[in-house]
């Protein structure tokens, strides 16, 4: 098994899943407690619009996916302030019609396209090294943003109405905290792909919920939580000679299941002794 | 208050003595069509506890929110501490519904105590607060001063709800504020509690000026030096009377023979009922009535709850 680790692809993919996992912990974290998960579903369904724009007239495919995830995210945001009723409807919407605009953008590309399957299902064993210094670099400007405005983004998303009171940039943080998960989505895409994105950015925060007593804290388990996953589904998938965005997927909803299971067991063993 | 007397913005700063601390201008307010609230006028002095009750969806927290300049008048003008609500915000104490806050957030109830700082320092990119070992001990204090010392390293999700909104109170006076705006305070009070809200409140008053809004008639037993009722107007009564006409306002007009009237009739016979505001001389709505007495700054030693619940004499209905 350890053999694996002396492979260039295993030790690019360990890498990758440690620059995700550091961006999962942070805008995770951001996402489960703002209650965002929905509409990051959005951005990260909405994203493919840009993998298809890039494949269509050749444009490098990272920058593209975030261009266009950061662009709908702020139009699926603007909506969430301004027509809070309308919001889930509206994400809906941006949702399908990304998907379905990238999809016909690709139709029209002639050419090989087993590729693609990778933005669905994930290509951690084929991340490019340009890829992971991009990754670190946007890593880096997330750690930094979230340093900066931490006071403003716990109250904000602590109690928004007493942010306001307190004269908080309060838009102005629900679009960075937008802003930031669309990034953040478009990363994860790269690692364990398109479908299963949803689940590396709900499960580790939510274990991570658990037992965190500060923001920072909930953000540094989930990181933690994502690595272990993301190094576990790896293990699998080399073993097995599975698909690795399923096999992390698969350990994670294991572990979700595991300490959910030991909490519900731990609250009937105290209702037995009480 | 235990605070230091040199912090910005804290009770005992320069203040002209006349200056009311709110002043609303014949304010009128809608959403869309209908208007929330029309032409309503109210002066807040410096000291005073007011109650403004009225029923739900009756324009209360519209109010507050304009007061706080989170929402802009349709025509009309707020006006606090003499100038525009949002240049204010740093000398408002305010206690939101208890239904903003996240019950499953990763906080402690110091750090929600410590977030009452937010905005009194104006940092780099945005507003900051230092989280130093004085502002613990502030914190601390503020706790205390609610009931729950011992209380902090809690998560905030383990409090009972009614625990949970006097840490949202202590958050409200860290940052020292002129003005104290409550927005349904009683809403998740432990009833068997031993801490009185509305007593703490009244020890209050003094540095503070404090405005509560709520539905809930019975706290107008309380300590109050005024109350007011909105729905949709405004009537404002110096002293802490219930006039018929408030009545009627908060529950509309019913016979004696209908379940409301009867409870209407028997409401107004708890507390001590000012004349019908008709039945005065003009403007002389805010004085000479017999509850006026309220009116001195109590300072925690105000009649107390069961008093004021008794039958005023002669006013009977």
């Amino acid at each position: 098994m350890l053999d694996a680790l002396s492979y260039d692809f295993m030790q690019q993919a360990l890498a990758a899943s440690l620059l995700a996992s550091i961006a999962c912990g942070v805008i995770g974290t951001l996402v489960v407690v703002n209650r965002l998960v929905f509409l990051a579903g959005g951005v990260s369904h909405a994203a493919y619009g840009g993998v298809g724009l890039a494949f269509h007239y050749g444009w490098p495919v990272l920058p593209s996916a975030i261009g266009f995830s950061v662009a709908s995210s702020m139009l699926m945001a603007g909506v969430a302030l301004k027509r809070p009723e309308k919001s889930d409807a509206a994400i809906g919407v941006l949702w399908a019609a990304g998907m379905a605009f990238g999809i016909i953008l690709i139709d029209l590309t002639p050419g090989y396209k087993a590729d693609l399957m990778s933005f669905l299902f994930g290509s951690i064993l084929a991340v490019p090294t340009t890829d992971l210094y991009l990754m670190a670099a946007l890593d880096a400007v997330l750690l930094a943003v979230v340093a900066l405005c931490h006071q403003t983004l716990l109250v904000t998303s602590f109690d928004r109405e007493f942010a306001e009171a307190r004269g908080l940039p309060v838009r102005t943080a629900h679009y960075l905290v937008v802003g930031m998960t669309a990034v953040g989505v478009v990363m994860l895409i790269r690692v364990v792909g398109l479908v299963l994105v949803m689940a590396l950015l709900t499960i580790p925060p939510f274990i991570a919920a658990r037992t965190a007593r500060s923001l920072p804290s909930m953000m540094a388990a989930a990181t933690a939580w994502s690595t272990v996953f993301c190094v576990g589904g790896l293990a699998l998938a080399y073993r097995w000679d599975v698909t690795s965005g399923a096999a992390i997927i698969a350990v994670a909803s294991a572990g979700f299941m595991a300490v959910s299971g030991a909490g519900a067991l731990r609250r009937i063993m105290a209702r037995k002794t009480a | 208050m235990h605070m230091p007397a040199s912090a910005p913005g804290m009770p005992g700063a320069p203040h002209t003595p006349h200056e009311p601390v709110i002043a609303v201008r014949d304010l009128c307010f809608a959403y869309g069509g209908e208007p929330v609230l029309d032409h309503v006028d109210l002066t807040v002095e410096r000291g005073e506890f007011l109650a403004v009750l009225g029923p739900n969806g009756g324009g209360k927290t519209t109010l507050l929110k304009l007061l706080l300049g989170l929402l802009t008048p349709r025509s009309g003008g707020v006006t606090l501490f003499g100038g525009a609500p949002r240049a204010a915000l740093p000398r408002i104490g305010y206690v939101p519904q208890y239904s903003t806050a996240r019950l499953d957030f990763p906080v402690t109830v110091l750090d929600v105590v410590l977030m009452g700082l937010a905005g009194t320092r104006r940092g780099l990119l945005g507003r900051h607060w230092s989280h130093d070992a004085a502002s613990v001990d502030r914190a601390r204090e503020a706790l205390d001063q609610v009931g729950l010392s011992g209380m902090e390293k809690r998560m905030v999700g383990e409090l009972s709800g009614g625990q949970r909104q006097r840490a949202v109170v202590a958050r409200a006076l860290m940052a020292q504020p002129e003005l104290l705006l409550l927005d349904e305070p009683t809403a998740s009070i432990d009833p068997q509690g031993s801490f009185c809200f509305f007593e703490f409140l009244g020890t209050l008053r003094g540095p503070h000026t404090l405005v509560v809004v709520s539905h809930d008639l019975s706290i107008a037993t309380s300590t109050f030096s005024n109350v007011a009722f909105v729905n949709r107007t405004l009537v404002h009564s110096r002293g802490a009377g219930l006039t018929p006409d408030m009545l009627t306002m908060l529950y509309g007009h019913h016979e004696k023979t209908c379940p409301m009237g009867a409870f209407i009739s028997s409401v107004s016979g708890l507390f001590p009922v000012l004349p019908k505001a008709e039945d005065l001389p003009p403007g002389t709505l805010a004085g000479g009535t017999p509850s006026d007495t309220t009116q001195t700054p109590a300072h925690g030693q105000s009649a107390p709850a069961a008093s004021a619940a008794t039958p005023h004499p002669g006013k009977d209905a």
